[in-house]
């Protein structure tokens, strides 16, 4: 757009026909690149429906000749994998973490959003400090409280710590309580809500986008951790998803399975992508404003 | 907040005060239990520890800085540290910087917009496991989807994970796929940029470059300080690749941290050994958040000013 064109009247015709070739450049870049970033997981799908034959064979092929549907049921039939139990482990673990951590988060939430306490901005100061407590550093005395409280091998370590909230998503709650208008809170009173009834019966029903985010998130989270269920699950049976499928890694084939271990991460893979499918928004959101990926 | 009307008197308030105290207590206090369980015992039991040699099996015994002392001589340890950052300096500003020029090429009028978000995104959404053993798989050095692709323009077969020259960046690569959810929230930072600046901007006859670098790049700075120290304190704590895909390997050049955190104590049982190293760890992310939280004070851009 030159100065020469002000005075004129409007021409959005010649605007649009301009080639503009930053974009166009950018726009191909685009196409390469997304292209290179599906292709991994074609590469998955296609491998987990060839048989051991082709899957080894060179260069590989993208559309496998004979669908080898059997590699998802020899999943469940191999007692070597214990998938389907080690699925039923995750489902588990992930389902009683979403449980605790949406009722632990919203109950501890309410009380720093809606409470003023001499102490009050300090506790929630090391609240998030708690967002930069790495892991690692807290996990050998957690496992060794938990181990000699009896419970190794057990997935109980796993989903205990859940219940008592997670800090990410108490800052997450807070911020959407804290804008929910006071009025609300003194109707609630006036018809004779006790605290309780005003976060049970008031707040969450009114919070339900931003518990599907957290609940969305506390379930990814467990579903895709690797580290704890390592420290403390020893049996195959006790397995979560994520050992059950490293340890397909493991010796006990003559070839590494790798249809099997791509229909594995493809059926693992599943319900994050059901999720997202059924609440993109939220999803979105919750990426955005948790920095989770 | 306040739901006492200003009229109260003192009396009242205190009262009301202290009861709404009690609330707050009663509230937070499942975070409270589980802060002190979960991270405050914990974080001082591992600095106790560290002083101490422990096996599970003896009652720990005391030996003051001999587990620091030792560290300091183990190769292993320095390894470990050598890998971490060459991993971190590398992956995480590259795909800070990937992700951010793909959300600024996505953030234009361009055809199939939506589909291309969703379909860059996507393969975010395979991680964890799953990840590590898909791209175990296509680093195969015979069957594998990548030296395939490199044979193409004439490259030799690469023994990616089997070669310790090309493991590490064989894991940097595999990094990149998932930008997907750092280009979602530099995304949702340059939808915030007001339309209204940018057109300033270009009345004032700036062109595309000196409006991201003088207009955009500041307005998204928080974002990109964010994404950063995320980024790295992620990085710090790799676990999963090692684990799964290289066990550290092949000769140690990929012996990450946290594996080494995780070699020594739950494999060697050496508790204390491995709680000096936990501390090492916690002290390195509190220090890195610390100095980019004080340099981001001149860097970073905030609306409305710095509360003071």
């Amino acid at each position: 757009m030159s100065e020469l064109m002000i005075g004129q009247r409007q021409t959005p015709k010649r605007k649009k026909i301009k080639l503009d070739i930053p974009r166009i450049v950018g726009f191909i870049i685009l196409i390469a690149v997304t292209i290179a970033m599906i292709m991994p997981l074609w590469f998955m799908l296609s491998t987990s429906l060839k048989t051991t034959k082709e899957m080894l064979a060179y260069p590989p092929s993208f559309i496998p000749e004979h669908f080898a549907w059997g590699n998802f049921k020899e999943l469940f039939v191999n007692s070597e994998i214990k998938f389907g139990q080690q699925y039923k482990n995750s489902v588990i673990v992930a389902v009683l973490t979403v449980i605790g951590t949406v009722f632990s988060s919203s109950f501890v939430a309410f009380g720093f959003a809606r409470y003023r306490a001499k102490l009050a901005p300090f506790l929630f100061m090391l609240l998030l400090s708690t967002l930069m407590l790495p892991y690692p550093a807290i996990m050998i005395p957690q496992f060794l409280l938990f181990t000699k409280l009896g419970l190794h091998d057990s997935l109980l370590p796993l989903v205990l710590p859940a219940f008592f909230a997670s800090a990410y998503m108490v800052f997450l709650l807070k911020q959407f309580f804290s804008s929910l208008p006071n009025e609300l809170y003194d109707a609630g009173r006036i018809d004779g809500c006790r605290e309780f009834r005003l976060y049970w019966n008031l707040t969450l029903p009114l919070s339900g986008p931003v518990i599907a985010t957290v609940a969305i998130f506390s379930f990814i989270w467990s579903w895709n951790d690797l580290l704890a269920p390592v420290l403390y699950l020893d049996s195959q049976e006790n397995f979560t998803l994520p050992i059950g499928m490293a340890a397909m890694l493991s010796s006990k084939f003559r070839i590494a399975p790798w249809n099997l271990m791509m229909a594995a991460s493809l059926l693992s893979v599943l319900p994050v992508v059901a999720l997202f499918a059924l609440a993109q928004r939220r999803f979105v959101q919750g990426i955005v404003l948790t920095g989770i990926k | 907040m306040s739901r006492l009307s200003k009229g109260d008197s003192g009396l009242k308030s205190t009262r009301e005060s202290r009861r709404e105290g009690r609330w707050f207590y009663f509230f937070i206090s499942p975070w409270l239990i589980g802060f002190i369980a979960f991270a405050l015992i914990p974080v001082l039991a591992s600095l106790y520890y560290s002083f101490t040699e422990y096996d599970i099996i003896h009652t720990p015994e005391f030996i003051g800085f001999g587990n620091y002392n030792e560290l300091f001589h183990d190769d292993l340890f320095w390894n470990s540290i050598k890998v971490t950052l060459k991993y971190t300096f590398i992956s995480v500003p590259l795909t800070l910087i990937l992700s951010l020029f793909f959300a600024i090429l996505i953030n234009q009028k361009i055809p199939f917009r939506g589909f291309l978000r969703t379909a860059m995104y996507f393969p975010s959404m395979i991680s964890g496991v799953a990840m590590a053993l898909l791209w175990f798989w296509v680093f195969n050095p015979q069957a594998g989807l990548f030296n395939y692709f490199l044979s193409w323009f004439g490259i030799d077969t690469i023994n990616w994970f089997l070669d310790e020259k090309y493991a590490m960046w064989a894991l940097i690569i595999m990094s990149f796929w998932g930008m997907g959810g750092g280009m979602l929230i530099f995304l949702a930072g340059l939808q915030g940029v007001p339309q209204s600046l940018l057109e300033a901007a270009k009345l004032d006859g700036a062109g595309r470059l000196r409006t991201f670098w003088n207009v955009t790049l500041p307005l998204i700075s928080p974002v990109f300080l964010f994404q950063l120290i995320i980024g790295l304190i992620d990085s710090f704590q790799v676990f999963t690749q090692a684990y799964t895909i290289t066990q550290g390997g092949p000769n140690y050049s990929t012996w990450f941290y946290v594996f080494n955190i995780y070699i020594n104590a739950f494999k060697n049982f050496r508790y204390g050994y491995a709680s000096a190293m936990s501390w090492i760890l916690l002290l390195a992310v509190m220090a890195i958040t610390f100095v980019i939280m004080k340099m981001s004070n001149r860097y970073v851009y905030y609306e409305g000013g710095r509360e003071r």
